[in-house]
């Protein structure tokens, strides 16, 4: 006969993962490849413009000027202007601001739905699992694009849609991890034994769930980052993400591509912007990975 | 084998009806009246009422539901609010320019991705293996609309080697026409490809039947290609699902850029203009797009996995 | 008899200069045509990398390099142009290995596989080939060949698989076949089914076999003489009867030890104390004197050199060379 145990006393006989020191191993990565060290700085530079956008920009980003349409790069307008005159690095300046708002909200957000969800399916199983499951499935099974623009048609255009759109777009991704990892911890010996000892339910699943599944859940962020910010381009440039006048990487080029024979410097300045920041997202997305979760890097 | 395909075949239709149910959520019960969204803010009393009588919007949510169903799976998508022409000949019209665009840069895809993977396999931590990192850190990083404006630019606004927009006509000008959009799609694809096939390659090449194979004689070639290749084939397979997919997502992008007619276009216009009938329509032949390119991968499995196959 | 492989002071190093790991170091034996060796060792004694640098099959881009000599038939195999060896190995020198579950390609039938390794050294003609890999699959007893041809190694057991290695290696007629381990992954009695097809095929065809095993069982089963390797070198070799009746190296006394016997109840079986310390990384002394009971000083210093301990009995141990007054052999050949 066992007498019912108090989870308080049991405090220090409770198994427990062994400590990892993240932050070192995270240093140690990213200081240990000269790419990922460009990466990072080329990120704190994206933040740092995004932030200060009405500081560092010359001009107003949808000031118009008949009078100085489709410049090229001259002193005055380091990037050029487009077909209203507007000029070019202004409107990109402020474009990032939109890039990393999307960049940053929604993966966030897809992280805590999806995270809702896998845990919920992994850790009850049952009809709950099946039917998250089959949903999931067949989510995954569209690419984020095609899922953001089918949302967006029946959605339409407009900041929280957006956040919307690109939120709903990565859920499945999260869902999946969350869903899997949680099965897993739930096998380990520490988490069966917290069971055993009468540990109750949500205490479990924050204790040793949740700390156990936050590290690929934080890796798919860096790297649905990168992946927000393109999707937010992409729906800009069809014409669905953040709307005229207001800039937008993704919308400076569907303008550009309007104003072919006028200048193509928007769309090279853009295009160039949205590929550095994605590639730097990678990069460290990939750095994180190898240092978080060596399980799934290959 | 024919049991597996049977299973595999049946277990779409629930997906279908699933994808089916998503679509008329989307359209219906999320927030927003379709009869504003189609006719605008600007719009009467009378003239939404009449058309929400016109679209059985009145009617029971569980009716409109089976309706729905009904006029999805025998393809009547209704007149396009627009221009008043059947959305079923739209959708005609359009569809194999999409279809000719994905397969086309599917293929180019294939044959430059596959090779430099297995190039990169063969030579690993060397020159070629670096080529391919930067090739897929790039291939991963570009927005394919960008290369594609890029494209554009280049070939066929300076050069004037390329038409700068349209479908073309007859074959050959067809396939003039969707050269660049597919190579556009096709480097994106390469990339992953590529990388997919150094990543599979380089895991088969260090099995143990790969040593068996350089046992009993067989020279690099045969080892890397009729061993190492063949079996690298499945997740390439995986993979290949995957870059279809994308490719089509990635020819909604590149139709736009190139201008050129395709279900991505009419759906993208159809938005702007909220064309109701036509958004439904569109919306539902890429989610059958989807499931039908996952039933197909599927299917190809089969055909290169004994283990699946011969049971 | 005239050897048929000799090994002179072969090293395979992974790795360049001074981090260089030696994996074997200065092993030399031989096999007499038709003859049968066997190489036994814990895992980690370097037995498999030794037989896998015979076939040259150790991946030198990577960073491995073999030194010595491996002479097969008079010719130094480590002298050959690379592009000759996919003509030794399979045709002259054949080899099987230990999983029997991953050696086979799961992708191909299991009658393309072994007439793929006849294609390969001059049999152009199909139905040639057909005949000889029915031929093949009955000599390594699979029931109904003819039907079999088509079907693949998931469809097969473990030991209808390593059947049909045994059947894939000896296609080509080899002078020479080599087992790594090539019956540890097989149950009991499967495995005394495939020692004795070993068995059969050596007094049927006459091919030589190189038997590498840590089981000094089954090596005592099927072999004339006996290599036991140890952290990479050679540590003794015997022929057969004095390696059961006199062992010189106390490692082998401790091999033999832990062998089970019939109708010998223990409680235990014993084993050697400790484990193998990874090859390489002794670079003074013995490396085996962490776990022999019978080390003395001068073990620590000095690398024993092999004695002689009978006409056919070779061993590197300071203590019993002491005891049994054994003189040093000075140079092999």
């Amino acid at each position: 006969m066992t007498e019912p145990v108090d989870p308080a006393t049991t405090e220090t006989m409770e198994p427990v993962p062994p400590p990892v020191s993240v932050v070192s191993t995270l240093i140690h990565v990213i200081f240990s490849r000269p790419a990922t060290i460009v990466a990072v700085a080329i990120i704190v530079a994206f933040i740092f413009l995004a932030v200060f956008a009405p500081w560092i920009a010359p001009y107003d980003p949808v000031q118009q000027s008949i009078l100085a349409t489709n410049l090229s790069p001259t002193a005055d307008h380091l990037v050029g202007t487009d077909q209203f005159g507007r000029d070019v690095l202004s409107r990109l300046i402020y474009g990032s601001r939109n890039s990393l708002i999307f960049g940053l909200v929604s993966p966030v957000l897809a992280a805590f739905f999806g995270t809702i969800l896998g845990v919920t399916a992994g850790y009850f199983g049952g009809i709950p699992d099946r039917l998250i499951s089959r949903v999931i499935d067949l989510l995954l099974a569209f690419p984020e694009l095609l899922l953001a623009i089918l949302i967006a048609a029946a959605l339409g255009g407009g900041f929280w849609n957006i956040v919307a759109v690109l939120t709903v777009a990565f859920i499945p991704g999260f869902a999946r991890v969350a869903r899997a990892t949680t099965l897993a911890v739930k096998q380990e010996p520490y988490v069966e034994a917290a069971v055993a000892v009468g540990l109750r339910t949500p205490m479990i699943i924050f204790r040793h769930v949740i700390p156990n599944i936050a590290a690929p859940i934080v890796v798919l962020i860096t790297l649905w980052v990168a992946s927000a910010i393109r999707l937010e381009a992409s729906l800009s440039f069809l014409g669905m993400g953040t709307q005229a006048p207001n800039p937008s990487w993704g919308n400076i080029i569907r303008d550009g591509l309007n104003n072919l024979f006028g200048s193509p410097w928007p769309i090279v300045g853009a295009g160039l912007l949205i590929t550095l920041i994605v590639l730097s997202f990678n990069l460290v997305g990939d750095a994180l990975r190898d240092a978080l979760d060596p399980d799934t890097s290959k | 084998m024919i049991r597996y395909l049977l299973i595999r075949l049946l277990d779409a239709v629930p997906t279908v009806l699933l994808v089916l149910t998503l679509v008329f959520i989307a359209m219906r019960i999320l927030p927003g009246d379709p009869a504003i969204s189609a006719l605008g803010d600007m719009a009467t009393a009378e003239q939404l009422q009449v058309f929400r009588d016109k679209m059985g919007l009145n009617d029971p949510l569980w009716q409109q539901y089976f309706s729905f169903l009904g006029k999805m799976l025998t393809l009547d998508f209704g007149k396009s609010l627009m221009n008043g022409r059947e959305v079923v000949d739209l959708i005609a019209f359009n569809l194999p320019y999409t279809i000719e665009l994905t397969l086309a840069a599917v293929f180019m895809g294939i044959f430059v991705g596959v090779p430099f993977g297995v190039w990169a396999a063969t030579n690993p931590n060397r020159t070629p293996d670096a080529a391919m990192r930067g090739f897929s850190l790039i291939g991963y990083a570009v927005p394919d609309f960008y290369l594609g404006a890029l494209l554009l630019i280049t070939f066929s606004l300076n050069l004037g080697w390329f038409p700068i927009n349209g479908g073309g006509e007859g074959l050959i000008d067809r396939l003039y026409h969707v050269f660049l959009p597919a190579l556009t799609l096709a480097f994106i694809k390469a990339a992953f490809l590529g990388r997919l096939t150094r990543t599979a390659l380089l895991e088969v090449l260090g099995k143990d039947y790969v040593r068996t194979a350089r046992a009993k004689g067989a020279r690099e070639p045969r080892v890397v290609y009729r061993h190492g290749l063949r079996n690298a084939l499945l997740p390439i397979t995986t993979g290949l699902g995957l870059s279809t997919l994308a490719a089509l997502s990635g020819s909604v992008a590149v139709e736009m850029v190139f201008n050129r007619p395709g279900i991505g276009k009419l759906l993208i216009s159809a938005i702007a203009e909220r064309d109701y009938a036509v958004i439904q329509a569109g919306v539902t032949v890429f989610a059958m797009f989807v499931v039908a390119i996952n039933l197909l991968m599927d299917l190809v499995y089969v055909l290169v996995d004994p283990r699946i196959r011969v049971k | 008899m005239s050897a048929l492989l000799s090994l002179r002071s072969v090293s395979v190093n992974f790795g360049r200069g001074e981090k260089a790991l030696r994996v074997v170091d200065g092993v030399s034996f031989d096999i007499d045509v038709g003859g049968t060796l066997g190489l036994v060792g814990e895992s980690g004694s370097g037995k498999s990398v030794t037989s896998l640098a015979v076939l040259r099959l150790i991946p030198e881009r990577l960073g491995w390099s073999t030194r010595g000599r491996i002479e097969f038939e008079g010719q130094n195999l480590l002298d050959l142009p690379a592009d000759k060896m996919p003509e030794i190995r399979g045709r002259d020198i054949a080899m099987i290995f230990q999983e029997p579950m991953s050696s086979l390609n799961p992708v191909m039938t299991i009658g393309s596989q072994i007439s793929e390794a006849l294609f390969l050294h001059g049999w152009p003609n199909r139905a040639k080939r057909h005949a000889r890999v029915v031929e093949m699959l009955r000599l390594v007893g699979i029931p109904d060949p003819e039907g079999r041809l088509g079907a693949y190694p998931h469809q097969f057991s473990g030991g209808m698989r390593q059947r049909v290695m045994i059947a894939m290696a000896l296609a080509c007629s080899p002078k020479l076949l080599i087992a790594d381990e090539a019956t540890t992954a097989l149950d009991v009695t499967i495995q005394a089914q495939v020692l004795e097809l070993m068995k059969k095929i050596r007094s049927d065809t006459g091919t030589a076999i190189l038997m590498i095993s840590h089981d000094l069982g089954v090596i005592a089963d099927i072999c004339d003489r006996v290599v036991v390797m140890y952290s990479g070198r050679v540590v003794e070799v015997a022929d057969i009867r004095s390696l059961l009746q006199r062992p010189a190296h106390p490692y082998t006394r401790g091999l033999l030890e832990s062998v089970p016997r019939k109708g010998q109840e223990r409680e235990r079986l014993y084993q050697v104390p400790g484990s193998v310390p990874m090859a390489g990384s002794v670079r003074q002394g013995c490396p085996f004197r962490a776990r022999c009971s019978v080390a003395v000083d001068k073990c620590a210093v000095k690398m024993p050199p092999m004695f002689r301990f009978a006409e056919d009995q070779r061993a590197a141990c300071w203590v019993s060379a002491e005891q049994s007054n054994a003189p040093v052999i000075e140079d092999l050949k």
